[in-house]
């Protein structure tokens, strides 16, 4: 025995006996050819055999529905090329909650793969007085039944053990496989064979338990239910843009002393310029978003382990039905708000491709951190510094306005998005189980956490870094010729496609700096800042100075035409790629880049022109 | 809550009219066959893999803001989610 595979229905504790079996070592790709992720891992028994762990998506049936789904079934029948077969099947279920995952074991039989069944969760079963006769269980299904707390070491003891005497005695050999996809008949069947089973097996106690009820009663109430959801996206806002500010100065002041090391060691000139400005600038660019990834990720990583997230969903899913968006799109829209990439990926929950689409073409439209550097440098160059109303003040509300707008427009496009290309297909049905609280654990939160900083890291490191060397090599050649006076970045070729937009963009009263300046932003939106400055030639400017030459050299017009284009800012090549890979197909990266373009034009038209209008210009 | 002559008469109801509160059993799943959205046969095997089977108790728990849509409900020691369109198929008396 060698390949374990633990299958499971969602919210079955599968992901913490993974950890609990593979501890950090694990590893997250992708399965070939699909974006589902692919979680596999190395254990080792006590007495030191090794193991090698793969966690298939979660599914309630092999009858796959989402290409999650699909990989689960395709993985245990051995329909996967590039997936070798498992040994054994580690069959998970939640012991407090056995009829689906029974549905399912007596689903998994039928493929004749040798499985074990693994009652996790035990400790939270016994605590509430639920008693499971595992040998009864054991008999009735006809494979070894177990239980185990993967969240403590000594509630792995008999699973060890179990693997152990398997490594040792090898598992039985399989037998025929006789699973054909199950009818509404069959399913029925199943679930009463299953009945049948718990009612054999399984005492109740006396009394339901009836805390998450309770707690469901205020977090569920249809008005106090969407004001506590509010008022947690406020704290989470709040924390993202404040606890996140002293890492991100550290780590743009360590990018800062390791430009200024570069600069003081490598002679001036073409090699210099490469890691200074390119790989340097560049990638620490990105980098510097990554507490603000990980605050925000904590966030949903606890809610999600809390079981908050699926009433999140169900909280929403009124509000963002009446979008054409699916409850489910919550989670992904409120990650967009860092960054569209986790955004996009995040879609992968959605199991109806609609859906899915629907979500990854508007997720973009979400404020995402990289604009905040050019929101926040037009805003205080160009706003006022004065309060309304005497307790708000103006700049705090042209941002919160700039947040509206992009929500709001998320909502509008996905509306006529779904008028226009799914007017005749019927929504699909929303349903999904709001599995019981329980307490976050500190140790599969940190594993989530370190999964999503490495993944980061590694992009940065990767597509970002080719990206910002392209626009380097952009801004850079050809260099200016001898005896130059402007900035050599009006010489490259930057500007030159710069001027050539120019004339796209001088309607909507972007100056050909600004022209400029949008050609690196490609790489990333908040380049843009920076470009800025080199364009303006501001030797050592931090953000005030550029602002002060803004301030002068731009009209309100111009500036909030700027503003007005960056709410949709169709200029982010990382994300674009991110959208073409996971929609599978370059039409659907297109049709988003079309669409933001269009709308940031009109956008930045009507505020230009009204602006002029009313005397701005 | 009101109960029109022909359920009556029938003696189902269907879950997705219900009120907050409602306790009811399973009589049968009968998804609308013309209906706009997946196939009756999909929906109705969704359901079942839900839980949703004959004889299971229902009651709802709770109910969305707007519309009073979707529902939570309570069903055999789990609670699920769904939208009251497809609750439809769910009768229950």
């Amino acid at each position: 025995m060698r390949r374990l595979a633990l299958v499971g229905v969602p919210n079955c504790g599968k992901t913490a006996l993974f950890n609990a079996l593979t501890g950090s070592r694990q590893k997250v790709g992708n399965y070939s050819g699909v974006t589902v992720e692919r979680k596999a891992g190395s254990a080792r028994t006590p007495s030191g055999y090794p193991l090698d762990v793969v966690d298939l998506p979660g599914t309630y049936s092999l009858r796959a529905r989402s290409p999650d789904e699909e990989v689960t079934r395709d993985v245990v029948l051995g329909r996967r090329p590039d997936e070798p077969l498992p040994d054994l099947l580690l069959a998970v279920a939640d012991a407090t909650n056995l009829r689906s995952a029974l549905r399912l074991v007596i689903e998994l039989k039928r493929t004749g793969r040798p499985i074990v069944l693994v009652l996790n969760m035990i400790d939270i079963a016994r605590h509430r007085g639920i008693g499971i006769d595992t040998a009864v269980l054991q008999e009735a299904l006809g494979i070894p039944v177990l239980t185990a707390t993967a969240v403590r070491r000594a509630g792995m003891e008999d699973l060890w053990a179990r693997l152990e005497a398997l490594a040792a005695s090898g598992v039985p050999v399989p037998t025929e496989n006789l699973w054909s996809e199950p009818g509404a008949l069959d399913l029925r069947a199943i679930q009463k064979q299953a009945d049948a089973m718990i009612a054999r097996a399984v005492t109740q106690p006396p009394t339901a338990n009836d805390l998450s009820a309770k707690i469901d009663a205020v977090l569920l109430h249809p008005v106090a239910g969407l004001v506590i959801l509010l008022a947690l996206l406020f704290v989470m806002f709040q924390a993202v843009f404040t606890w996140a500010t002293p890492a991100m100065d550290a780590i743009s002041a360590g990018f800062d002393a390791l430009g200024a090391f570069v600069h003081a060691t490598v002679p001036p000139g073409l090699v210099e310029s490469f890691l200074q400005n390119g790989v340097i600038a560049g990638v620490g660019s990105v980098l510097v978003f990554l507490p603000q990834i990980l605050i925000l990720f904590l966030f949903i990583l606890l809610l999600e382990d809390l079981g908050y997230m699926a009433r999140a969903a169900f909280l929403m899913d009124r509000i963002m039905g009446g979008a054409g968006l699916h409850g489910r799109a919550f989670i992904p829209l409120l990650s967009s708000f860092a960054c569209a990439i986790p955004g996009i990926m995040a879609a992968r929950v959605i199991d109806s491709r609609r859906d899915r689409l629907a979500t990854m073409l508007v997720a973009p439209l979400m404020t995402c951190s990289a604009r905040i550097p050019v929101y926040t440098l037009i805003i205080s160059a160009f706003i006022p510094h004065k309060s309304v109303l005497g307790i708000f003040s103006l700049q705090g509300l042209v941002m919160f306005g700039l947040y509206a707008m992009g929500i709001f427009s998320a909502l509008a496009v996905s509306f006529v998005a779904k008028f226009l290309f799914w007017r005749r297909a019927p929504s699909p049905p929303f349903m999904l189980e709001l599995p019981d609280y329980k307490m976050p654990r500190i140790k599969s939160v940190a594993i989530g956490l370190w999964t999503r900083a490495r993944i980061f890291v590694k992009r940065a490191g990767t597509t970002i870094f080719f990206a910002t060397v392209a626009i380097w090599v952009l801004a850079t050649f050809p260099g200016p010729p001898a005896g130059a006076t402007e900035p050599a970045i009006t010489y490259s070729f930057a500007a030159m496609i710069g001027n050539l937009i120019h004339p796209i963009l001088a309607p909507v009263g972007f100056n050909w700096e600004i022209s400029v300046a949008l050609v690196p932003g490609m790489a990333a939106r908040e380049v843009a800042v920076a470009s800025l400055g080199t364009v303006y030639a501001i030797s050592g400017g931090g953000d005030v100075q550029i602002g002060h030459v803004l301030a002068q050299q731009w009209s309100l017009a111009t500036a909030l035409s700027l503003l007005a284009w960056y709410i949709f800012a169709p200029q982010c090549i990382s994300t674009l790629a991110v959208i073409k890979r996971e929609a599978g197909g370059a039409r659907w990266m297109w049709l988003t880049f079309g669409y933001m373009f269009v709308l940031a034009y009109m956008a930045s038209f009507l505020t230009y022109n009204i602006a002029v209008a009313l005397g701005a210009g | 809550m009101k109960i029109d002559r022909t359920q009556e008469t029938t003696g189902s109801f269907p879950l997705g009219k219900a009120s907050k509160g409602y306790c009811g059993c399973i009589d049968r799943i009968s998804p609308c066959e013309d209906c706009p959205g997946l196939p009756a046969a999909e929906i109705e095997r969704r359901l079942i893999e839900l839980g949703f089977v004959e004889g299971a108790q229902v009651t709802i728990l709770h109910e969305g803001l707007f519309g009073r849509d979707p529902i939570a409900v309570r069903l055999n020691g789990s609670t699920v989610a769904l939208r009251r369109r497809e609750a439809m198929a769910i009768l229950t008396r």
